[in-house]
């Protein structure tokens, strides 16, 4: 019997097969399923073709909500990347200080979304907040539920707390994988500390850094319980990003056929963008030949 | 001028790194350090470079004191077992590196990594990343950077361990060339009495931190001055067993007497530890001379070209190296021999006494 004969290897295939099917292909297929009919009840359903991606990529508030959505994970990108680099070269390299400072480090990661929400709510308040009322105290008006500035701050500072630490993880891990070698060679070299960052550290966490970019602009893209529980998308409709727009539309108004379209739209986004970075990320510091 | 290591000594934490060495380098020499992992090589290579202080004792270079001088001010440059480049710099400016930190003109710096792109092989190759080299690329890529600074002291920390045999013996052949031209101090650590051999030069051998012999690696090769030089200079390491001698025999183990010959001959009667290279060592009598021990096989090990036999005399553990291939039976009884003439002298502490006249055919 030869292995093209043998059909036993299709009984190892089939658990995974299940999981992956039930886990993604059907809930995707669902999904896709709904996308083309415009759904009344249980029993009472149209078949309206791609309709719905038509309105969809027609509708004004989506596109608000996208160009919002691309600003907010842009600048997440750009705080957290560097400064998740930094803390990680600030941080001790060994002793009991390395493993302190990784576990303080890793605190907001272990917290609870909804708990993370709240803290800040607290935090930022004008009237209590530590924070909310020193800023007000220093005269500048500062209200997450009235003024759209002050509700981006606030939705900001909240993911660049709980996610740069993942960041910073990552950073430290990559940074520790460098052989001593490497630092010795560029002081033997005379390299000042910043081109040892520039061409060792750096270029030898790429690997690392490339996985923290793609988490955390996925992540942040599909960013979902922080504008929920700081203000439900508001103040007006300044936080409401993709997923609050979504969930508005398929669980506020049981919108289905349009926020299933509006979901595989969404999902072609995050997997276009992640492909985008991937690729740039695969020639950087590899491209400098010139 | 010379580079003059004055009485160094460093310790980390109560651990005694480097034990009061004293060694004075010539510009224009080879100079081997030999010694196991943990011997010291690197401590030493890394003082020497300035990269760490000594504890006590000074590093002099061309009389000047340069104990407490930053590795950036000092002229060195240093290769390392890993292959350490600048990952996103092409072979080209990998090598342009040390000039361009020490602004040297563009002209000057081009002709000078050609030069040395060239001498290591390597001129096709400019273009590329260091992650697109093989391993031996990569290390030659290394060797580059170090040689094109034209430092006055070049280190190579045990260089070609992370390459492959072949790879080895064929950078190992051009380096030896390439540092004769040299008129900088090359320091080389390794852990392998045959490189340190086929590499010539001077050689100090390490052990514990302490230097226990420098000089002409192949004066050290000959007259290791202890035991334990003699066990770190051969490999495999030298077989030892006890004996004695009286007014004019020799008696070596469970031996049968011998009389005394050529350089045994001046010994004063008493016990004595004699050293046996593993080469020497015959599973068959050669000459009638030839003392016979009668000796338990434990183990037969093949590599490359050669049978490594590792037997027991009474409590000695010895190993025979013979050519070609051979099989043995474990626990077999055999007759090993050695010649008189290549016997290793040295009294009940370990010092040499007498080594064995040098015949230039044998050495190996």
């Amino acid at each position: 019997m030869n292995k093209w004969q043998d059909n036993k290897a299709w009984f190892m295939v089939i658990p995974v097969f299940l999981v992956v099917a039930v886990s993604a292909i059907i809930p995707l297929m669902t999904v896709v399923n709904y996308s083309l009919q415009d759904i009344f009840g249980p029993d009472q359903r149209v078949f309206v073709g791609l309709e719905w991606y038509k309105d969809a990529l027609t509708d004004s508030r989506l596109h608000d909500a996208l160009s919002r959505q691309l600003l907010f994970s842009s600048l997440v990108l750009l705080i957290e990347i560097p400064l998740g680099i930094l803390i990680a070269m600030m941080m001790p390299k060994k002793g009991w200080s390395a493993s302190l400072s990784l576990v303080l480090v890793a605190l907001p990661l272990l917290i609870p979304w909804n708990v993370i929400g709240t803290i800040w709510i607290i935090f930022m308040r004008p009237d209590i907040g530590l924070l909310g009322a020193a800023i007000n105290g220093m005269g500048i008006p500062f209200d997450h539920t009235a003024a759209p500035v002050s509700a981006w701050v606030t939705v900001m500072m909240m993911e660049v707390w709980h996610w740069t630490p993942l960041v910073v993880l990552l950073a430290y891990a990559g940074l520790q994988a460098i052989p001593e070698a490497y630092f010795q060679a560029a002081r033997i070299d005379g390299a000042s500390a910043w081109a040892t960052f520039r061409y060792i550290q750096l270029p030898k966490m790429r690997g690392v850094l490339t996985i923290a970019i793609l988490l955390r602009f996925m992540d942040s893209f599909l960013i979902y319980a922080e504008p929920f529980v700081l203000t439900g998308g508001g103040p007006g409709n300044s936080t409401t990003f993709l997923s609050i727009y979504l969930v508005k539309q398929a669980v506020g108004q049981f919108d289905l056929g349009p926020a299933a379209a509006f979901s595989i739209i969404y999902f072609l986004i995050v997997l276009l963008f992640c492909w985008l970075f991937y690729q740039a990320l695969l020639k950087v510091g590899t491209g400098d030949k010139s | 001028m010379a580079m003059v290591i004055e009485n160094v000594t460093k310790m980390v934490g109560n651990a005694c790194h480097i034990n009061d060495i004293s060694l004075q380098l010539e510009p224009g020499t080879f100079n081997i350090l030999l010694g196991r992992t943990l011997s010291g090589k690197t401590t030493l290579m890394r003082l020497m470079a300035g990269l760490d202080k000594p504890t006590k004792g000074r590093i002099l270079m061309n009389g000047q004191d340069l104990t407490g001088m930053s590795v950036r001010k000092r002229d060195v440059a240093m290769v390392y077992q890993q292959f350490i480049n600048y990952p996103s710099m092409t072979v080209y400016k990998n090598i342009a590196s040390p000039l361009r930190l020490a602004r040297a003109s563009e002209p000057d710096i081009d002709r000078r990594v050609r030069e040395v792109a060239e001498m290591l092989h390597i001129e096709k190759l400019l273009d590329r990343l260091p992650a697109e080299l093989s391993g031996g690329q990569q290390q030659r890529t290394a060797i580059a950077r170090a040689l094109v600074k034209d430092a006055e002291l070049l280190l190579l920390d045990e260089p070609l361990v992370n390459l492959d045999y072949k790879l080895r013996e064929e950078l190992r052949t051009e380096m030896r060339e390439i540092f004769k031209r040299r008129q900088s101090i090359v320091v080389y650590a390794t852990t392998e009495p045959t490189e340190a051999l086929a590499l010539g030069g001077n050689t100090a051998v390490l052990f514990e931190g302490r230097l226990e012999q420098f000089g002409q690696t192949v004066d050290v090769y000959q007259h290791p001055q202890s035991t334990r030089i003699a066990q770190a200079f051969s490999d495999p390491a030298m077989n030892i067993v006890a004996g004695s001698v009286d007014a004019d025999s020799l008696q070596l183990g469970d031996a049968r007497q011998v009389p005394l010959q050529s350089h045994l001959s001046g010994l004063n009667p008493g016990n004595y530890l004699f050293g046996m290279r593993a080469n020497h060592l015959q599973l068959e009598r050669k000459i009638a001379t030839d003392i016979g021990f009668n000796t338990r096989i434990n183990l037969a090990e093949i590599s490359g070209s050669e049978t490594f036999v590792h037997v027991t005399h009474n409590e000695d553990h010895w190993t025979v190296q013979k050519q070609g291939i051979h099989n043995y039976k474990m626990e077999e009884q055999v007759q090993v021999y050695v010649d008189p003439a290549r016997l290793y002298v040295f009294d009940l502490d370990g010092h040499l006494v007498a080594s064995p006249e040098v015949i230039p055919t044998h050495l190996t």
